[in-house]
């Protein structure tokens, strides 16, 4: 077991945790707008809603995540970070890796999101535009909030799934848990199984809890109806 | 019923998959000589490279170019066999071992280097050519001469090679490592001016400068040394020395020179000496 | 009732005027974008006819490289789901066995599969089938990427046969068994097929997921799949963003057919089986049109 001492294991867990709480936060935000413009009264945006929806989900996260360093980075210079720092690259790939997975993952949370808003009853968005508020005030203070709260279940899949996704990031270099355990089972080619488990009990351990905790909220906080 | 039919076709197929699976290995060629047969059969299978500008490449004929490639040819037909026989298999760096004592290949061209650690494994036969690390940069750049002068730039490799961190261990210790899957991904960022150098193998770089000589140069300072070798079935004496008169035939007759000039030249590659072999 | 939402009213004069106001605005906004992205194309020379020219004019580019490297994106997915089916049919029914050890080691092995992530499986798998068997290496890493693939995929389709067995009416299993019927039968005969219906759609979509992801198996391992053409691509014609942007819209034109067929599945098996409506209207695939349009306001939230 000591020869796993040998490698930082923590700090490549460390990164996926960062990639993936930076990720779920932006995916968030984005999801909701892309949920808000789906269904707002503007009809440019509902189309940009649903054909960014449409687009991003069916393309594979690889193609996406290597776009964001190709594509942003290599092509339309899209720098991130500070090119002086000395760490510029690995600064920069790691952002470019978080906007890569907002993006994929924001058309989840969107979708999820709309499901929640379709579990409010109707009653709910007439009342407030009987009170006159607007299409703004209708969607924030009084339908998102119950959508959400619809919606926590699976909202939870879709963090446990981007908590997964992350290894992807690899693919331009980030040093996180995967790309660590390759460089293992390069090394170590005679503790395969050792390593698999020991990243695979990493995995389990960041995604088990946060499904069982997110379940716990969900029914917590579910509008009775 | 029409579900149990489903589950019936289901369990078929898998069945069919699995023994795909597990069928698809071994085509027994073992125990004889490489010499004996292709003596026999009068047809080798060949590992190479797919995605290597100037040294193996798949082109959209469907066909096979470059120097690795014309080696391969030569040494089969220095076996008797003709090239039409000649079976190429894709061999990726991580499976050569693999291919060759499995028997999937008679032997690999394919960029690669002749070590100890892959002498446990495999003969080598060779070397063909003797190259090293060197790096790739824009035809603009005047300021990377050499390994040691790329503190503060970004310096691309591909993923799990020891090239880039030597670099950073042993030279520039301030350079900054960008990690791919692929050379192409590097290339990319390098014409773009996103990137500042690409290293691996000189010959390897020397390929890709010949497909783009205005945009790409070699710095053409070579800091370690690479064996390339044409690996074979451990223990296959007859067939390593047949394959090592074959190579000395090539550098002979000028066929090796010429197929460097061909395929290298337009990067301006300065053809080195030809190697004696060694692995005899 | 005229109102196109039950979120917003039918605009006046003065919501008319502010939809116009935001409607240039945002406009403006997305041609910023998209000015950025072509002007910053244009300027690397990326829309230079040359580098798009190879897949008009020169057929070579799909039959040599494209169009074998989708083929072999195809079989891995169709192979992944077709193996996956079955065995997540059949730990989705020991999860509901009467054993208990039976549920608990099938709940340990589902849980366990989907906590992981598919590439960390491939990586172990491909290794796993380098040291200990004798598939070639034409074969191994596409049969590594297809065992990760169904690892996981079986345990996502394992909980969705459960959840549609589940959901059946008890009185289902209550009439089988009092019609002498053994448990294998009523699972068999009378449960699974009713769950399967309407389970396709989930399973086509499903297959949607798999496609997407065998894309981590051409960019990690060295499965020649459609994503992994652009390499050989980009070493002949040297246009690697052009390749990266025609194989993204190829990805995304294959999935889309495979998402709408998976709405159409939907809908036609919603109106077979479930004749009263608004009985089922809680999938987010048939929400194509918005909120009020569709009246879903009163669907529970289950």
């Amino acid at each position: 077991m000591d020869f796993l001492s040998r490698y930082d294991l923590l700090g490549a867990f460390w990164v996926t945790v960062r990639l993936t709480v930076f990720s779920a936060i932006g995916s968030l935000v984005w999801g909701t707008v892309l949920a808000g413009m789906r269904v707002s009264p503007v009809p440019v945006m509902r189309a940009f809603g649903t054909a960014y929806v449409n687009l991003v989900r069916n393309t594979p996260l690889t193609l996406i995540i290597l776009g964001t360093s190709l594509g942003l980075y290599s092509t339309l210079g899209l720098a991130l970070a500070d090119e002086t720092s000395g760490t510029f690259l690995k600064d920069n790939n790691f952002r470019l890796a978080v906007l890569g997975f907002v993006a994929y993952t924001s058309t989840f949370v969107c979708e999820s999101l709309r499901s929640g808003i379709n579990t409010v009853p109707v009653g709910q968005a007439e009342a407030a535009r009987a009170l006159g508020l607007r299409f703004s005030q209708t969607l924030w203070i009084v339908v998102l909030p119950q959508a959400f709260r619809a919606v926590i279940a699976p909202l939870a899949s879709v963090l446990i799934a981007l908590t997964k996704n992350t290894t992807v990031a690899s693919a331009i270099g980030v040093a996180e848990a995967s790309l660590l355990m390759s460089e293992m089972i390069e090394n170590e080619a005679d503790k395969l199984f050792l390593i698999f488990l020991a990243i695979a009990a990493g995995f389990v351990v960041l995604t088990l809890p946060t499904g069982l905790f997110l379940g716990w909220v969900a029914k917590k906080v579910a509008v009775k109806r | 019923m029409r579900f149990t039919r489903m589950l019936r076709v289901g369990a078929a197929v898998t069945a069919l998959a699995l023994a795909a699976a597990c069928g698809g290995g071994g085509g027994g060629n073992s125990g004889k000589s490489l010499v004996q047969r292709a003596k026999d059969t009068k047809k080798v299978s060949i590992g190479i490279k797919f995605d290597q500008p100037g040294l193996g490449q798949k082109t959209p004929d469907g066909k096979y170019e470059g120097f690795d490639i014309d080696v391969a040819r030569y040494v089969a037909k220095e076996l008797g066999v003709d090239e039409g026989n000649i079976e190429f298999k894709k061999a990726e760096s991580a499976q050569r071992e693999n291919m060759i004592e499995k028997g999937e290949v008679d032997y690999v061209v394919g960029t690669y280097s002749i070590n100890d650690k892959r002498k446990e494994k495999v003969s080598f036969a060779g070397p063909y050519f003797i190259t090293g690390q060197d790096l790739l940069v824009r035809a603009d750049n005047t300021d990377i001469t050499g390994p040691e002068t790329l503190d503060g730039k970004k310096l691309c490799s591909v993923k799990g090679s020891t090239p880039a961190q030597k670099i950073k261990s042993d030279f520039s210790k301030q350079a900054e490592l960008q990690e791919y899957g692929g050379y192409s991904e590097c290339l990319a960022g390098l014409s773009s001016g996103k990137l500042d150098a690409l290293t691996t193998d000189s010959v390897i770089l020397a390929g890709y400068a010949a497909q783009n000589p205005n945009k790409f140069r070699l710095v053409g300072k070579v800091f370690t040394e690479e064996k390339y070798g044409i690996g074979l079935k451990k223990g296959d004496n007859e067939g390593r020395d047949a394959i090592n008169k074959a190579i000395e035939k090539m550098i002979a007759d000028g066929a090796w020179k010429a197929s460097l000039e061909k395929h290298l030249g337009p990067a301006g590659y300065k053809i080195p000496d030809p190697p004696a072999i060694t692995e005899k | 009732m005229s109102a196109p939402s039950v979120l917003y009213d039918a605009p006046g004069p003065k919501a008319r005027a502010r939809n116009v106001v935001y409607t240039v605005a945002f406009s403006l906004v997305l041609l910023g974008a998209a000015w950025f992205v072509v002007s910053g194309l244009n300027e690397e020379g990326q829309l230079d006819a040359e580098l798009w020219k190879p897949f008009v004019a020169d057929s070579r580019i799909w039959t040599e490289f494209l169009l074998p490297g989708l083929g072999t994106t195809l079989e891995a997915a169709a192979a992944a789901i077709l193996i996956a089916l079955p065995v997540g049919a059949i730990f989705g029914i020991a999860r509901l066995s009467d054993h208990a050890w039976v549920r608990a080691l099938a709940g340990a092995l589902v849980e366990f599969f989907r906590a992981i992530p598919v590439l960390v499986l491939m990586i172990f798998c491909d290794r796993f089938y380098y040291l200990f068997t004798d598939i070639s290496p034409d074969n191994r890493t596409f049969w590594a990427v297809v065992t990760a693939l169904v690892l996981y995929n079986g345990s996502v389709l394992a909980e969705v046969v459960r959840a549609g067995i589940l959901s059946l009416p008890r009185g289902q299993t209550e009439a089988s068994l009092a019609l002498g019927l053994r448990k294998t039968q009523t699972m068999t005969l009378i449960l699974l097929p009713q769950a399967v219906t309407a389970m396709l759609p989930a399973i086509v979509s499903q297959l949607v997921v798999v496609l997407k992801d065998t894309a981590i198996g051409g960019a990690m391992l060295t499965l020649p799949d459609l994503l992994s053409q652009y390499k050989l691509i980009a070493n002949n014609y040297n246009n690697t963003i052009p390749t990266l942007i025609v194989i993204a819209a190829l990805y995304i034109v294959i999935n889309t057919i495979l998402t709408q067929l998976a709405g159409r599945l939907e809908r036609r098996l919603s109106r077979r089986n479930r004749p009263p409506a608004g009985v089922r209207e809680d999938h987010i695939e048939r929400q194509d049109v918005h909120l009020a349009e569709t009246k879903t306001g009163e669907a529970s939230g289950a």
